[in-house]
């Protein structure tokens, strides 16, 4: 019996490539002459291809690939264009934004002008693929989910580097691209801010995260333990007695008393990874212009513990008078 | 079969991650013990290998003076009576006078019989190498340290380190942790570093700016970047001044082989309530630091040949490990100059001895 593909199936569907309807007239055409790989059939559809990439598509890679060049040729001249270094250092490598000073002014190139224009050509692709997204859930007929999913990200990214830096009036309060430089960023971000653990919506952002990952978990869970009953087909089989999904729900309803739906599980699942990044960005907005302490910020709302006094008083030096400074 | 390729992938996963542990830096094999130091569960702690502090231990030893303070003759005539040009030790017994001059170029140049690497031997009181007239800077320089900074750093008279030309020399002409300028400016239209970037060697490594030591040890920077009210009240700190103050606390961190934790409440770094009392040495140790560069250390920078430059034509500069070697106390807290009592404070003639020649 043939079954679904994955790791856990020796048997692969194989035949001719699947063409898929006619592209509407007016779009540009799908790309690339179909083919079975056996090893992508392991992990997900054997067949690879055609792509459709129309407009949206090719100008979004065309400015994806002009942001990455630019970031790494100034990472690669960054160690005098030494390819060895280039490799070693990458994970220290970064694109600054600019300086402070520059304020919202357009800097020279190599003090954060080419952070800008980064900048700009990545946004610009973001904001294409998830144009793309959008119509290409239209075209199949489907609901927009994933691209309003994507949206959140989006909103995220726009916060670090656009809608915040503009609030603060300042490019200089921009994440940095890079690996390391980012999370150096984020940790300097967190100690500025007093302590970002305190500010709710990055909590709630947590709270999302880690949701996402349970929700994830039990549900990759639930339905590969009903595989044997054919649990991955899910419709045909929700209104039905003793069926893999009536197993699943039950198994969920006697384990903690409540049971998510066959539908109910997948906006529990969206609506967590979404708010994950739509609380995450609302935390990081309003750090600087409308909260600047969020510790202090937690005692003023009593939520910070208070703990028993345990050390020997000690005086900020600076703080006495005639001290040095 | 499928429990096969299971159990194959585990084992995989398993030995690439013992590998990564092994090799690559900050991984440490247990056991590692940690000691509490504020109210449970909050954090502050000291977490430490008792191999590397062994290891520390012995690198740490305080040499043994070459012959007991109480064996000092001293009823010999005044070194300055005897000998031509001796400015700073003057007042001393020549018996205590040559003790210590053997004893600090043991610390200094690694040889106690090495005159030779300050003195015309032909003539002793010849003062025209570099290094008589830096090492006449430098005894003042200790003697202003054990009595200027006595109170609020080093301690020298609690029981405590003090310092000697060995806290920092440890037997070698150039200190081994000195620092210079390191400015890499931008050239070209490209690849700017704009200070960070690179691995950082004060910040453990990491990619936080790599030169603190300009803008805090020498110039006096704001080293403070918090708020104190919950709303913005006008503080315009900004994340690059952040890293840069992140980057200063890796340094001491590292340098006094510490956590965060050993000075700060991390819930609140700026607090000063509910923190260790140390961390008002500390803060003591980083003007020190910043009197040291400014009024001893980069004044002698005409006095020295290019090899002992920066890269700048800087001199060489000192920050928290030229003394600490990663030790929260050099030393770890032995007294270093109970037995050379002329270190712990400036001769006779304490003003001119008070600045720098």
């Amino acid at each position: 019996m043939a079954d679904f593909q994955s790791i856990y199936t020796q048997v692969q569907v194989s035949g001719p490539p699947e063409a898929g309807v006619p592209v509407p007239p007016g779009g540009l055409p799908r790309e690339g002459k179909p083919f079975l790989t056996y090893w992508l059939g392991k992990i997900g559809n054997a067949q690879i291809g055609p792509i459709y990439l129309g407009y949206t598509g090719v100008f979004s890679i065309v400015f994806g690939i002009i942001a990455i060049e630019i970031i790494g040729l100034n990472m690669w001249a960054s160690v005098g264009w030494d390819p060895i270094q280039f490799v070693r250092q990458l994970p220290w490598l970064a694109l600054e934004p600019p300086a402070p000073e520059y304020g919202l002014s357009i800097p020279p190139m190599n003090e954060g002008g080419w952070w800008l224009l980064a900048g700009f050509f990545l946004t610009a692709s973001i904001l294409l693929w998830w144009v793309r997204t959008y119509r290409r859930a239209l075209e199949l007929g489907m609901g927009t989910h994933v691209a309003w999913a994507f949206l959140s990200a989006i909103w995220l990214y726009l916060v670090l580097g656009f809608i915040r830096p503009l609030a603060m009036g300042s490019w200089g309060e921009a994440v940095p691209f890079g690996i390391l430089p980012h999370l150096d960023w984020t940790a300097a971000f967190s100690i500025r801010y007093g302590n970002l653990f305190y500010n709710p919506f990055h909590a709630l952002s947590i709270v999302f995260l880690y949701g996402s990952t349970l929700l994830f978990a039990m549900h990759g869970a639930t339905i590969l333990s009903v595989y044997r009953y054919g649990g991955e087909r899910e419709i045909e089989q929700s209104t039905d007695r003793g069926t893999a999904a009536e197993r699943a729900a039950l198994f969920w309803r006697w384990t903690m008393g409540f049971n998510a739906t066959m539908e109910s599980i997948h906006r529990w699942a969206w609506w967590f990874a979404v708010l994950t990044t739509l609380t995450g960005g609302i935390g990081i907005l309003l750090s600087g212009t409308v909260v600047d302490n969020w510790y202090l910020w937690a005692v003023k709302h009593d939520f910070a513990p208070v703990y028993p006094d345990v050390l020997p008083a000690v005086q900020d030096p600076s703080a006495v008078s005639g001290a040095m400074q | 079969m499928k429990l096969g390729i299971g159990i194959s992938a585990a084992i995989a996963v398993v030995a690439i991650l013992t590998i990564a542990m092994l090799t690559m830096a900050g991984w440490d094999r247990p056991p590692i013990e940690a000691v509490q130091s504020g109210f449970r569960g909050v954090g502050l702690e000291q977490v430490f290998n008792p191999r590397d502090v062994r290891d520390q231990l012995d690198a740490n030893e305080v040499p043994e003076p070459f012959w007991p303070l109480e064996d000092v003759d001293m009823t010999t005539p005044k070194a300055g009576e005897i000998y031509e040009n001796v400015e700073v030790l003057g007042h001393l017994p020549d018996d205590q006078f040559n003790r210590l001059m053997s004893a600090l170029t043991e610390w200094v140049v690694g040889d106690a019989a090495a005159c030779d690497y300050c003195h015309d031997t032909a003539n002793f009181a010849d003062g025209s190498m570099y290094t008589y007239q830096v090492s006449r800077n430098m005894l003042k320089m200790t003697q202003y340290l054990n009595s200027e900074w006595a109170e609020n750093h080093v301690y020298p008279t609690e029981g405590a380190s003090g310092v000697t030309c060995y806290t920092c020399h440890r037997g070698q002409p150039v200190p081994p942790a000195i620092w210079f300028e390191d400015t890499r400016p931008a050239t070209g239209i490209v690849g700017n570093f704009t200070g960070q970037n690179t691995p950082s060697e004060p910040a453990a490594l990491s990619s936080l700016p790599f030169d603190p030591y300009t803008p805090f040890l020498e110039k006096d920077q704001d080293i403070r970047v918090h708020t104190l009210t919950a709303l913005p009240s006008g503080n315009e700190s900004t994340i690059q001044q952040t890293e840069y103050t992140y980057s200063l606390m890796m340094h001491m961190s590292t340098s006094l082989g510490v956590n965060c934790t050993y000075c700060h409440n991390s819930r609140a770094f700026y607090k000063w309530e509910q923190v260790p009392p140390q961390r008002a040495s500390a803060w003591y140790g980083i003007r020190m630091v910043r009197d040291l560069n400014n009024d001893w250390l980069v004044p002698l920078q005409p006095l020295y040949p290019d090899n002992r430059l920066g890269p700048n034509g800087d001199a060489p500069k000192a920050n928290c490990t030229t003394c600490h070697y990663n030790v929260y106390k050099p030393f770890f807290g032995e007294n270093v100059t109970g037995p050379y009592p002329s270190l712990m404070q400036p001769g006779p003639t304490r003003e001119a001895n008070l600045r720098v020649e």
